[in-house]
């Protein structure tokens, strides 16, 4: 690494911002969490407001901003219609971002029931009927998938829209990954439900990796043919409630993914 | 034809790795029988066998017998060793001084040994080697790759490899091949080469002598294995049938239930799509070229300019069956398919090219 080096080339180096709406932080945590780049990352932009980060909080506009979770109140309708306009290229990041995340299990329901069940004084909460992912409010110029998402997938996004490239986020299903790393299919060869097969790529297979059965934290793919997988998760011994809620996880509000499971 | 005793296969993988050489083989692990990196003999699949295969299922059983070979074709194709999963065409790295840049250099190809390469894949391989003839890293690879080829008296359930004419026997371009026989549940090796490298590691083995009785066993056994084929496949005209029938019915009943998940490309050991992609790294001071595997059923796979031409998974299975079994043969003089039957197992939801392909094939609408 060379900072003086960069700096003198990069004198005023694009302004990053990272915003919060309804999620846990975990996907702003892995912007945090990338040690062996967190320096490099700094370089090559300025951290101009990232709460989490910093409290130097700097107004925009931005170049590019990082949104994580979902809308879920009145306020933050309003709230995300200003961060658009202060952003160049907006990213959403992770599933609540780009499809209501878990919360959007409310959306089937009925949120008030939910509140009397979970507080004890439900008249302070203001909240929306349903959770909603941010590109129902506002445009956005590139989603990164995942509970959480993948830090590579992230630094080469962030890589690209520095250099002027279009961002490589593969629509393919997680088994191109799983294949290429040469791990042995979990369904095949195991019985064992997995929604690889309908599940975007960019976590590289995590879970087949390690025997595990993948829960389409990633959200569906493109063309996802879930009435086909659905019949063979039957065929695996899933009676079809617990089918349902195979599909109404992390992403139930991301439309393939929310119709297979009766929502 | 010779014959080398258990410990003769042990003393042929000793030379092996006398010479330096990775030995890639038949390995036990996450309840399959993959290919890996044999590190002593004791990690090839002893008393293994995976032959009851079927649409979407494969299971390992324990055998009765010591066989070390005891198995066919599992989750792995050796083309991950040739045309690897993801390799980095070139890699640039900025100077310091005066602005330009500095490629980095090639990577040598490793000294390697396939063990237990069986008629369907080596046929495969001899498929990609016409594929890559222009590729200098890949034919650095297959140059550097000393083949010991197995023959399969125990075909496997989607298995038809005799239909597609590469098996049970493997023919071609092999070193070593070995046939695999069992004495009261004890293997030995009836060994023959076939390659001047094969010739010089044979006269660095124990081998014994053959009876031509051990050779007319051997080809009965092969003869009896070609008839126990778990699939079939008639060939017959198949190509043109197939070409002629672009807009048959069977397209849209295979789509129902095709996933478009790319497993049947990415087990195929001829299936040879890529893409590219250029990364560089934060600070820009390095920038690289890869290239990995990519699949006709990627839907990114098919975009020109103006949009996608096979959005639809019905073109896409159509162009995935009809490149493999129709236009090959325009392309490479042959088919694409060489009956391993991995594609029929490791497809989840057990689509079986051979049932598809003769449901086209056996009927004009």
């Amino acid at each position: 690494m060379n900072a003086a080096r960069n700096t003198a080339r990069n004198p005023s180096r694009p302004r990053l911002a990272v915003f919060k709406f309804a999620s846990c932080d975990g996907c702003q945590l892995s912007l945090l969490d990338c040690e062996d780049e967190l320096l490099a990352v700094c370089e090559a932009v300025e951290i101009a407001y990232f709460p989490e980060a910093s409290s130097a909080m700097q107004p925009g506009p931005y170049d590019i901003v990082l949104v994580e979770g979902s809308i879920t109140t009145a306020h933050d309708r309003e709230r995300i219609r200003r961060v658009r306009r202060s952003a160049r290229r907006l990213v959403t990041i992770g599933a609540c971002a780009t499809s209501g995340g878990i919360q959007a299990l409310r959306n089937f329901r009925d949120v008030a029931e939910f509140a009397h069940l979970v507080y004890a004084r439900p008249e302070y909460l203001d909240t929306l009927a349903e959770s909603t992912p941010i590109a129902a409010h506002v445009p956005v110029d590139h989603e990164l998938r995942g509970c959480p998402i993948d830090q590579r997938q992230l630094l080469a996004l962030l890589d690209a829209l520095l250099r002027g490239r279009r961002p490589s986020i593969p629509s393919a299903a997680v088994c191109t990954e799983c294949k290429r790393a040469g791990q042995v299919c979990v369904t095949v060869a195991q019985g064992t439900p997995c929604l690889g097969p309908v599940t975007q790529a960019g976590c590289g297979a995590l879970c087949p990796g390690f025997a595990r059965g993948c829960y389409g934290c990633f959200g569906p793919k493109e063309a996802p043919n879930t009435d086909a997988l659905a019949v063979k998760l039957g065929e695996l011994g899933l009676d079809p409630p617990a089918v349902r809620r195979f599909w109404h996880t992390f992403n139930a509000g991301a439309g393939a993914f929310r119709r297979a499971g009766g929502g | 034809m010779q014959r080398l005793s258990l410990a003769g296969l042990a003393v042929l993988l000793h030379v092996l790795w006398a010479d330096r050489r990775e030995i890639i083989g038949p390995r036990l692990r996450d309840g399959a029988i993959t290919l890996g990196i044999l590190h002593r003999l004791e990690d090839l699949p002893v008393g293994w066998s995976d032959t009851a295969q079927e649409a979407a299922q494969y299971r390992v059983v324990p055998r009765a017998d010591s066989a070390r070979f005891g198995h066919v074709t599992g989750p792995l194709s050796w083309k991950r060793w040739l045309f690897l999963p993801e390799e980095v065409l070139f890699r640039a790295v900025r100077d310091d001084q005066d602005g330009g840049f500095t490629l980095s250099a090639t990577p040598t190809a490793p000294l390697r040994a396939f063990l237990g390469v069986r008629g369907c894949d080596l046929a495969a391989i001899a498929i990609q080697d016409r594929i890559f003839a222009h590729d200098p890293a890949y034919c650095a690879r297959r140059e550097a790759t000393l083949i010991i080829a197995i023959n399969c008296l125990e075909p496997g359930g989607t298995c038809f490899c005799a239909s597609m004419e590469t098996g049970p026997q493997a023919r071609g371009a092999f070193d070593l091949r070995l046939t695999e026989w069992l004495d009261a549940g004890t293997p030995s090796y009836l060994v023959e080469s076939g390659s001047a490298a094969g010739r010089k590691l044979l006269a660095r083995l124990p081998i014994e002598a053959c009876t031509p009785e051990d050779q007319a066993r051997v080809e009965q056994a092969l003869a009896q294995a070609a008839t126990r084929m778990g699939r079939q496949l008639d060939t017959g005209g198949l190509a043109e049938r197939l070409a002629a029938r672009p807009g048959h019915r069977h397209w849209q009943q295979v789509a129902a239930r095709c996933l478009s998940c790319a497993n049947c490309t990415l087990v195929c050991p001829t299936c040879f799509c890529s893409t590219i992609e250029d990364r560089t790294d934060l600070s820009g001071t390095t920038a690289e070229r890869v290239r990995r595997w990519d699949s006709c059923f990627d839907l990114e796979h098919s975009y020109i300019v103006g949009g996608n031409v096979r959005a639809d998974p019905a073109a896409r299975y159509r162009q995935w069956l009809l490149h493999k079994l129709a236009y090959w043969h325009t392309q490479f003089g042959t088919s694409g398919c060489t009956g391993c039957g991995r594609c029929i197992t490791w497809c989840p939801v057990g689509i079986d090219l051979t049932v598809e392909a003769a449901a086209v094939a056996g009927s004009e609408a």
